[in-house]
């Protein structure tokens, strides 16, 4: 292939005679969003990545064992939470596809966590499993006559409840959308299935999987990048506790934000940086298509 | 009335199995949540699944802002609709621009604007809050509600922008064509043949940066401190500072806080379902 560059003997006319009068619109429609995303988003980008150039920063964060156990934390919510997650959402939108009047109902009370604001719910779940008085051990004390566990007090069973939360709350998001992919699978190839006497796994190993598996892996890729950010799971249910044990990356930030610490805030992004800028590149070549 | 087969009411009890604990799994935060908000302060923290007198005199005290958590209720909650209502339009007015612009004048670097749009989506809200913090203060915005409005509006426009994109590049090119032959301005074209036409998907991204703005904690935590300058998520975490809180207060003030995002959910679910879901993940 080869490239001709057009010849250009005269000098260009002003940029204002060049341009139609709907491209000067156009460009002053496209302004106060470019205005915003310089102020708001290169800016603070820029200033941050400046303030994360020290080497000495990076030397403190590995040094610091909550940054190492924040890492880990945040590697089992991914990779635990998000799959267990897209698992429970890929059948649950088999469920709801069922064509009946009470799974219609049941669908609009499922849609009430993703629907409602998280703090209060997440607020209402920190309460549920206070030791003394949470109804979860209450109920545990009535029936087995025996003290519950301190739920929150055990890093792993905090963590494994943060991660609760978060399911309960992004859950019917992701069910939603997995229900739109599979109703976009055409009904004569399930009902040809059936005339051959398909099994309920060759159903949806041939046909339900092959027509979803994109949908689903790009939904995932997406969870996980969002799932980077959620700090409300964590942050409010159990406050990055006990000692500091079950923070992930995003309250991590914020907590040596509190603390002043601006450069190591910067830098534990900053190395968060690995694992999502692959994800945002690929998220990008496929929404931007 | 035709008796199922067997095979069928096998199918149907399988459902079932799986429909109940669908139901509890879903209710139960919530359910929680209103049994506190109905329970006299003794029943509250007794573990029962009902009170054994059911009151609404938490909601009393709330609205009259009788407890020292409480003594700003209003002001908190006007504060959350105003800079709800604040995102909602200037989000609207941002992205509807943005996208008139790039889907249907084409304008130079109109793909790219979109392509940073685009990035700026898919980076972790938590993590730009940290830089957002400093940039803000420097900005001397702090405390301010202009603060929280326009940082909602960084995060709120780029999803806004692509999902407008993707729904007038299906409008066909021919409408403005025919406009500009009958001698409509760009203007024209945009008030009275794009937006008219674009409305069920304004309705959707309106309502998704109201919701966003109104269920924002982080930002409003980090931006804004004042007791009389906080949205509502903000003072209800303030309720965790103190050992002896008010848990059944702060419950019924979370209810009322919880309300008005799921009444406008429902409102506006036809639209939501249709516009969002479809533009949210394109496979």
């Amino acid at each position: 292939m080869s490239i001709t560059l057009p010849v250009t003997d005269a000098p260009s006319p002003p940029l204002s005679a060049r341009l139609a009068p709907s491209q000067v619109w156009g460009l002053l429609l496209l302004a106060p969003y470019f205005l915003v995303f310089l102020a708001f988003v290169v800016y603070p980008v820029g200033y941050g990545l400046w303030l994360a150039r020290q080497p000495a920063s990076y030397v403190a964060l590995f040094h610091d064992p909550i940054f190492a156990r924040a890492a880990i934390n945040t590697l089992i919510f991914l990779l635990i939470g998000i799959n267990l997650k897209m698992l429970i959402a890929l059948f649950l939108s088999g469920f709801f596809a069922e064509q009946r009047t009470w799974i219609k109902w049941l669908s609009v009370l499922f849609i009430l966590p993703w629907a409602v604001p998280s703090i209060p719910t997440i607020l209402s779940v920190r309460f549920m499993l206070n030791p003394e008085w949470g109804m979860v051990n209450q109920l545990i004390f009535k029936f087995t006559g025996e003290d519950g566990p301190n739920w929150l007090n055990d890093p792993a069973v905090a963590l494994t409840m943060a991660i609760g939360v978060h399911i309960w709350k992004s859950l019917p998001f992701w069910t939603l959308i997995l229900i739109t992919g599979r109703l976009a699978i055409s009904h004569d190839l399930f009902e040809a299935a059936d005339v051959d006497g398909a099994s309920w796994w060759q159903k949806f190993r041939y046909i339900t999987w092959p027509s979803m598996q994109t949908l689903y892996i790009t939904c995932t890729l997406l969870s996980m990048i969002w799932t980077l950010g959620d700090f409300n799971s964590v942050y409010l249910l159990t406050g990055g506790g006990p000692a500091d044990l079950t923070h992930v990356l995003s309250t991590l930030g914020i907590r040596y934000l509190r603390l002043d610490q601006l450069s190591l805030a910067m830098a534990s992004i900053v190395c968060a940086m690995p694992l999502v800028l692959p994800l945002v590149y690929f998220m990008m070549k496929r929404l931007s298509r | 009335m035709k008796l199922p087969t067997l095979r069928e009411a096998g199918n149907e009890a399988r459902l079932i199995l799986i429909g109940i604990p669908v139901f509890i799994w879903t209710m139960i935060p919530i359910y929680h949540m209103f049994v506190f908000a109905i329970s006299p302060k003794e029943d509250a923290f007794s573990g029962k699944l009902w009170p054994d007198h059911p009151t609404l005199h938490n909601f009393e005290i709330v609205f009259r802002q009788q407890h020292y958590f409480l003594r700003d209720f209003w002001v908190q909650f006007g504060n959350s609709v105003i800079i709800a209502g604040a995102v909602g339009a200037l989000t609207l007015l941002i992205a509807t621009a943005a996208a008139f612009s790039i889907s249907r004048l084409r304008v130079p670097g109109g793909r790219m604007v979109m392509n940073f749009a685009l990035f700026t989506y898919f980076i972790p809200a938590a993590f730009l809050a940290v830089p957002m913090y400093r940039t803000m203060g420097i900005y001397g915005l702090l405390n301010n509600h202009w603060a929280l409005i326009l940082a909602m509006v960084t995060i709120a426009s780029p999803y806004a922008i692509w999902v407008l994109k993707q729904a007038s590049d299906k409008l066909p090119v021919e409408l403005d064509e025919a406009a500009i032959m009958d001698g409509a301005t760009t203007l024209q074209i945009f008030r009275l043949v794009y937006v008219p036409l674009m409305m069920p998907s304004l309705v959707a991204i309106g309502t998704y940066a109201v919701l966003l703005a109104w269920n924002e904690y982080l930002y409003a935590f980090l931006l804004l401190s004042n007791d009389r300058e906080i949205t509502l998520p903000v003072a209800l975490g303030n309720f965790l500072a103190a050992d002896d809180s008010p848990w059944e207060l702060l419950m019924t003030t979370g209810f009322i806080y919880a309300l008005p995002p799921a009444a406008v959910y429902y409102a506006f679910r036809r639209y939501m379902v249709g516009g969002l879901t479809a533009g949210a993940v394109k496979s």
